[in-house]
């Protein structure tokens, strides 16, 4: 059956579609009471994060908008060094969209919600006529409780890399939108992959709880680990090293991104985190990660370090453009350096 | 064996380096070696080569990178036809973010409604068009002798379907005449940005294997022969690059330049006739603009006119717009090894991979986008 205007009216239609498919799946005692406004109870400082999400196509190998849409607010909430507590959630649904699909999606939801242990308490849904939106796009927004931090520093953030840490990557790099790319381009030569789309909150936890000093967690998404490392270095003003033997990549993710002309480092994840630690919490913190399935594969592929003095001049003096704050520079498999810079936009295929 | 890892081999790549490294002592004089291929430019920057090898040696990156390459007024013609009504673009990811002369892209074209659509092969975009049977498909035939042969083929395909609704707009280049007109031969270049290029030294060239797998060694001859140059055609792989270069010395220590094939496992000396064979079919040679280089006769290839139906400059009408030289911009210099990218006035103040100028900085195989990404401050 597709979805008509009028589920987006207010009116029964409007009525029928939330209590037969939002009400019904993501199902709990907040929800249901159907006011205005999620009421909450909430003792300790909250973490705050939003994101719309908007993918083509809605269905790849390993996740869906639904699961994405769930994992990746869960854990920006707790990158914070919190404990992701309640969703809101927004649909904006295309005039024509078949509901059988809508149902699929929000049934990935409520599986990654439990999975999560975290509650949708409010909602919006609009319908919008054919061609004003892509099928489904969905918003959610997260709260979450901060866990008490045990660090000088204070929480988890990107202004606290310091000099002597390492950093943690939980698990290989790329699946995600490697996967996505080839399911949305049919691309035959990229087989066996899935996205890595899951939520990550637990582990987080455990980080908190157990190593405590934890400077720095970041979900390397869109952009990849280069692109969230750069963030990292410029907001705590550091040098982050990769080492590139250490870098978790797996062959079919790597084959495919070669053949493309693309760099995995580049390459969206949507279940991985980075943690930044002082090198004395490195084997606690890779021993927690590893404990959890969606971490099993944590390695170290780097360490932080101080900018060199003079940040404007190369070798032989000449104009390099450069005149950031942060730098992220690899070690090659030989040996050699090189660095890792920021992209302009999403990484584009060569042309030969 | 997996290739992909053993010719990354820190070990063994060390070992050659270190061979390298004494051959280069022993000719105890400085190479300034030039590669024309965009695949080697990011590949020497990006496994960190180009931080390790010996002094002497000088990487120079030429007109290797096919977006660079590309004329500004190729460039405008992409946003004209993007922008006709009725017109689907097919194009290589890399074009969409390439500047006109007006600063617009095609990325900015689709933002105001143009059809614009990422393909990753010619055979993609007949589908396209056989989707679209509404529409006029477009395909931006852009790149060297490796991308001219699957486009020719798409274009007897599409022939042979009788398709109406596609085209190829023709921008396609050929290598050895650049590498004519680098050498500084007096008859080759005609305008005058090329004709300060003539005047920079280049000691070796590290010949593209995609090239050289259609071609083989036959068209790259010249080079030894007429200006006494070693050149070898490499891989890809870090030590494929290395064992080119080590090649290099040797040849330049013997004093006998030659053209020889470093690249066994995958390019025969005698190309590939069969795709050659279809270059010739659909394609004639005709003379084209090279942006930062000006025009190079016979170095491009034209649409022969019994395929004019699906040849988008005869359909459109297109004739190519006069555009001025970017001041400042000193991409010619940088594309025939007068200086490195840095020396550059604009490099990283105005022109940077964001905010490109000139065309070395557009794609990320260009010289200066290369170096930018790759190079910029970690020597400390």
């Amino acid at each position: 059956m597709k979805l008509l205007l009028d589920a987006g009216s207010g009116g029964r239609a409007s009525m029928r579609l939330i209590n037969d498919i939002f009400v019904k799946h993501f199902d709990n005692d907040i929800l249901a009471k159907m006011d205005d406004a999620a009421l909450l109870h909430m003792s300790s400082p909250i973490a705050m994060s939003t994101d719309s999400y908007t993918v083509s196509p809605l269905f790849f190998p390993g996740g869906d908008i639904g699961t994405l849409a769930v994992h990746g607010t869960v854990n920006d909430v707790a990158m914070l060094g919190a404990r992701p507590k309640y969703l809101s959630c927004a649909f904006i649904l295309e005039e024509g969209l078949e509901l059988e699909v809508l149902e699929k999606i929000v049934i990935s939801m409520s599986s990654a919600l439990s999975e999560a242990g975290v509650k949708i308490v409010t909602g919006d849904t609009k319908v919008v006529p054919k061609g004003a939106c892509d099928q489904i796009f969905i918003n959610t927004t997260g709260i979450g409780e901060i866990i008490p931090p045990t660090c000088s520093l204070g929480s988890p953030s990107g202004h606290n890399a310091k000099e002597g840490d390492v950093i943690l990557l939980s698990g290989s790099m790329g699946d995600h939108g490697l996967t996505v790319m080839a399911a949305r381009d049919n691309l035959s030569f990229v087989s066996d992959i899935a996205s890595d789309s899951a939520s990550l909150n637990h582990m987080i936890e455990r980080l908190m709880l157990e190593v405590g000093d934890i400077h720095v967690l970041r979900d390397p998404t869109r952009g990849g680990v280069a692109t969230t490392l750069n963030e990292i270095a410029e907001q705590s003003c550091v040098r982050c090293t990769l080492f590139e033997d250490r870098l978790p990549v797996k062959e079919n993710v790597r084959a495919g991104a070669s053949l493309l002309g693309l760099d995995p480092l580049y390459l969206a994840n949507e279940g991985k985190l980075l943690c930044i630690v002082p090198k004395d919490k490195m084997q606690q913190a890779l021993e927690i990660m590893r404990a959890d399935e969606k971490g099993k594969d944590a390695v170290c592929i780097g360490e932080v370090s101080a900018l060199p003095s003079s940040k404007t001049d190369n070798q032989s003096g000449n104009n390099t453009g450069h005149e950031k704050t942060g730098q992220v520079v690899l070690v090659t498999l030989m040996g050699g350096k090189r660095l890792l810079n920021m992209l302009e936009g999403a990484p584009l295929p060569r042309i030969c | 064996m997996d290739f992909s890892h053993s010719f990354h081999d820190a070990a063994m790549c060390k070992a050659l380096l270190a061979k390298l490294d004494m051959q280069l002592q022993k000719y105890g004089k400085e190479i300034r070696f030039m590669e024309v291929c965009g695949t080697h430019t990011v590949s020497i920057f990006q496994s960190g080569l180009r931080s390790l090898l010996p002094s002497g040696l000088i990487h120079l990156s030429g007109p290797g990178c096919p977006v660079c390459v590309t004329h500004d007024a190729e460039v405008a013609t992409f946003i004209q036809l993007a922008e006709k009504e009725n017109v689907i673009i097919a194009t290589f990811g890399d074009l969409i973010r390439v500047p006109a002369p007006d600063g617009r892209s095609l990325k900015h074209a689709q933002a105001n409604g143009a059809r614009v659509q990422i393909v990753y092969s010619p055979l993609d975009a007949i589908q396209i068009a056989k989707e679209n049977p509404q529409s006029d498909v477009v395909f931006l035939g852009v790149g060297f002798e490796t991308t001219a042969p699957a486009i020719a083929g798409a274009l007897l395909t599409a022939k042979k379907m009788g398709l109406n609704n596609f085209s190829v707009f023709s921008c396609h280049k050929l290598v050895p005449p650049a590498l004519h007109a680098l050498m500084g031969s007096s008859d080759t270049l005609i305008d005058s940005s090329a004709e300060s290029a003539s005047s920079a030294r280049i000691d070796a060239f590290l010949l593209p294997g995609h090239v050289a797998l259609i071609l083989g060694l036959e068209p790259f001859k010249f080079i030894a022969e007429k200006y006494k140059c070693p050149a070898i055609v490499a891989g890809f792989e870090p030590a494929d690059i290395i064992h080119a270069l080590y090649s290099i010395v040797e040849q330049k220590i013997a004093g006998v330049p030659e053209v020889v094939n470093g690249y066994k496992r995958a390019v025969d000396d005698a190309g590939n006739p069969a795709a050659r064979a279809i270059l010739d079919k659909v394609f004639s040679v005709c003379d084209t603009q090279w942006r930062g280089l000006g025009l190079i006769p016979q170095s491009g290839l034209a649409i022969r006119g019994e395929f004019a139906d699906f040849d988008a400059k005869v359909r459109y009408d297109i004739q190519l717009v006069e555009t001025k030289p970017l001041p400042g911009c000193k991409c010619g210099d940088v594309l025939s090894g007068k200086i490195n990218p840095s020396e550059c006035p604009l490099f990283g103040k105005r022109c940077t991979p964001q905010n490109p100028t000139g065309p070395c900085m557009v794609s990320t195989e260009g010289s200066c986008a290369a170096w930018y990404n790759y190079q910029g401050i970690i020597l400390d």
